[in-house]
């Protein structure tokens, strides 16, 4: 028998649920279901259809590209678990969210903590309506795991900063509108020297070249500052504040990184249905190669207990109201059975797994290849595994510095 | 740790307290300084099973508390943190193939009997060194049962045993027709060859047609709880080692490369956390059992082996002693690692229940 508090929750949850399906009923397109959504990162060129604007337009209007954001923002101004209802029921009848990119998963909940009043109404609204593309200045040529000994400095000069020097490895940077830039105003201290801005990447003085990388793409973009003038408005916390507020950003972005589902999906299909069209099977459907088919189950099992380990970070910081210990762990094992992945599906489909171009490749070889070499710098970006381990021996297991 | 109840929070603080305060490694010592075949001791066994633990599985009609196996293996892993030696784990192993396949009469009969103690009770399926279910010669006539059980856990303190014949599971009573030959292995614990020949048997007609396979994913779930105890002691005890050793006039704490292997194993760990609590709740929600178990056991297998390896190269000299514990974590290791399902057998059955 429920209590009333608890009907009460289930009538108001049964009523959202309705709401949900009358605007998927009312604004999503038959011809977009199951599309996935190849817009959502922001971070590649604009290719969207009149019809995908629609829907875009459609979910950001209600805020529902980023439910649990308040609403005076722009946001949905939901509770986490009607953010994870509509979820749910996008995912039921195939649709997308068309919110995304870095705006999203890093630099708004950012700001959202940190930004001034005048701030947040600028910025965060254009993010929920998916209108303005974020790119994160924070990697320079000899700042990389060493992030805190970035150069590009910043000048005060009355009502705005001059700011000179040089970003890299900029995701998205050739497509970007913004840039949300760690930068130095203090060579006296290298943490608290740091400030935290806001820079118009059409500004006078900023200029982006693509790096082609092993794959054959050009995801990131070396920038460049010369007396570029960033007003001050667009600072963002007090001078010298920025070394915190970069951390707690990057800890958004390990989240994203490492997230179980986004890991599921990059892997799909099951190595062992892969290798059943590459490779000989007997009549009882095994492999006949028995040391590929040992490969094979000996990462899924290991896979397996990472997929259970996402799920069990969760559960914890759930129960906990804090982020759990083991959050920590989930960065550098899944970025390395990611790419332990990828190795052994070239394993199974020998030359045919290592074709650059061509017609007599399939679309998902030559893409698996792609990834293959991408999947590289897993590893390396968003704290690179060394990094990680470094943060896990000292932050969660007390182990002492090495210096 | 997985989120737990109220209730299974405090059974583990319990079993906490107990393994630590009564039976620290220092029990397991004088177990095998009194050289005894049974190689447990009878009072710790009695206050264990006065606390409920033989009965954690066991429904309360029969004698039992019925908190399902995730409750089990919360005790299970704080023994095995202590190596504390017992029947418990053999003797919930049986009590769980009582219950997948016993008649109403078996259960009422037996049952209370393993929950308070009384009886101990283990399982016995291989024939030779390696798990292999599919190679039983054992066979029954006319309620007879006869044949050669390698290496059977607990064998010596045993008074009923869950024998797996040609055709299927059978309770045996020790008796008549039963003798046994001590197998002593490193971990210095109870195993025997047990031969039987015409001893009286008494079938397990229920459960499904894999009744087998059933109960030996309980067996792989109850002992990667034990394993996981045991990589989690190591872990830590070789942590606090790290940290108080001094060369070089450095803490060894304070070496990257120590850090980072310290790193890796902290993350295996966790690894083997998520597989063996999925496991165990597998089992209690009834879903997913076999694959959930292997993939349970094949983790315990992969982390404990590596952990118990480290333990003792990061404790250096010291830890190839026998004054250190550490030592004897690595030779019950290795036991368990082979028992039910070695880590190549594991993989074998993972491939095999994933269709390739």
């Amino acid at each position: 028998m429920p209590t009333h508090l608890e009907s009460d929750v289930q009538a108001s949850e049964d009523a959202f649920r309705t709401e949900v399906h009358h605007f998927l009923a009312a604004h999503f397109p038959d011809e977009l279901r199951g599309t996935g959504n190849m817009l959502a990162g922001l971070d590649g060129p604009t290719n969207e259809t009149p019809v995908q604007k629609k829907w875009r337009e459609a979910v950001g209007e209600r805020g529902w590209g980023t439910p649990t954001w308040p609403k005076e923002y722009g946001g949905g101004g939901l509770t986490k678990g009607q953010a994870r209802l509509i979820e749910h029921e996008f995912a039921k009848v195939g649709a997308y969210n068309p919110i995304g990119g870095m705006g999203v998963m890093m630099f708004g909940p950012t700001l959202l903590e940190y930004g001034d009043e005048k701030q947040k109404l600028e910025h965060i609204p254009p993010i929920c309506r998916g209108e303005i593309r974020w790119c994160q200045g924070y990697s320079e040529p000899n700042a990389g795991s060493d992030l805190a000994n970035l150069q590009t400095f910043a000048v005060d000069k009355g009502d705005h900063y001059l700011v000179n020097g040089q970003k890299t490895w900029t995701s998205g940077g050739q497509w970007a509108d913004k840039c949300f830039a760690i930068v130095r105003t203090d060579r006296s201290d290298k943490h608290k020297g740091i400030s935290f801005m806001l820079i118009d990447m059409d500004a006078p003085g900023v200029e982006v070249r693509p790096i082609t990388m092993i794959s054959g793409t050009s995801p990131f973009c070396e920038t460049f500052f010369t007396d570029v003038k960033v007003p001050k408005e667009n600072l963002v916390g007090r001078e010298g504040q920025g070394w915190t507020i970069g951390k707690r950003l990057l800890q958004h972005e390990r989240t994203n990184i490492s997230g179980g589902e986004r890991l599921a999906g990059m892997m799909g299909q099951s190595l062992a249905d892969v290798a059943k069209k590459y490779c000989e099977t007997g009549g009882d459907g095994a492999l006949v190669n028995k040391v590929l088919r040992d490969k094979i189950a000996d990462f899924e099992i290991r896979w397996n207990s990472f997929l259970l380990t996402a799920r069990r970070a969760v559960e914890e910081s759930k129960a906990q109201g804090g982020v759990s210990e083991i959050s920590s762990v989930l960065k550098k094992v899944g970025t390395k059975l990611a790419q332990e992945r990828s190795e052994l599906l070239i394993e199974i489909r020998g030359l045919q797994g290592l074709g650059w171009e061509g017609d007599e490749f399939g679309d998902d070889e030559l893409e698996d290849v792609r990834g293959w070499l991408f999947g590289k710098a897993a590893t390396i970006y968003g704290g690179s595994t060394e990094v990680q381990n470094n943060i896990i021996a000292k932050r969660v297991l007390g182990m002492l510095d090495h210096q | 740790m997985a989120v737990l109840s109220e209730e299974q929070e405090m059974l583990r603080d319990m079993a906490r307290d107990w393994a630590t305060k009564e039976s620290p490694v220092s029990e397991f010592r004088k177990v095998r300084a009194a050289g005894q075949p049974q190689a447990y001791n009878s009072s710790a066994y009695a206050a264990m099973t006065e606390m409920g633990w033989a009965g954690i599985i066991i429904p309360e009609a029969h004698g039992g508390s019925d908190f399902g196996f995730m409750s089990a293996g919360l005790v299970v892993e704080e023994l095995g943190k202590t190596l504390t030696a017992s029947p418990l784990v053999a003797t919930t192993i049986a009590a769980s193939a009582i219950l997948l396949g016993g008649s109403d009469e078996q259960k009422a009969k037996w049952l209370p009997r393993l929950a308070s103690g009384k009886t101990v009770a283990t399982l016995a399926v291989d024939e030779g060194a390696h798990c292999d279910p599919s190679a039983i010669e054992t066979s029954v006539a006319g309620g007879k049962l006869t044949g050669k059980k390698a290496f059977v856990h607990e064998a010596h303190g045993a008074n009923l045993f869950v024998v797996a014949a040609k055709d299927g599971l059978y309770l045996v009573e020790k008796g008549d027709g039963i003798s046994l030959t001590t197998r002593k292995l490193t971990d210095q614990r109870s195993h025997a060859d047990v031969s039987f020949a015409g001893a009286a048997a008494e079938k397990l007609e229920g459960g499904s047609d894999s009744l087998l396979d059933d109960v030996l994913d309980r067996a792989r779930v109850l002992s990667a709880a034990e394993m996981l105890g045991m990589a989690q002691a190591v872990f830590d005890t070789t942590l606090d080692y790290l940290k108080q050793r001094v060369q070089f006039n450095q803490v060894l704490a304070t070496f990257q490369a120590l850090q980072h292997r310290m790193a890796d194993l902290f993350a295996d760990l966790a690894q083997m956390r998520s597989a063996v609590e999925a496991g165990l709740q597998a089992v209690d929600s009834d879903f997913g059992i076999a694959r959930a178990a292997t993939i349970a056991k094949a983790e315990a297998n992969r982390v404990l082996h590596a952990i118990s390896n480290q333990g003792i190269q990061l404790h250096g000299g010291i830890g190839m002693t026998d004054e250190f514990n550490v030592g004897f974590y690595l030779k019950r290791a290795r036991v368990l690692e082979a028992s039910w399902g070695s880590s190549s057998y594991l993989k074998d059955r993972f491939a095999q229940l994933s269709g390739y």
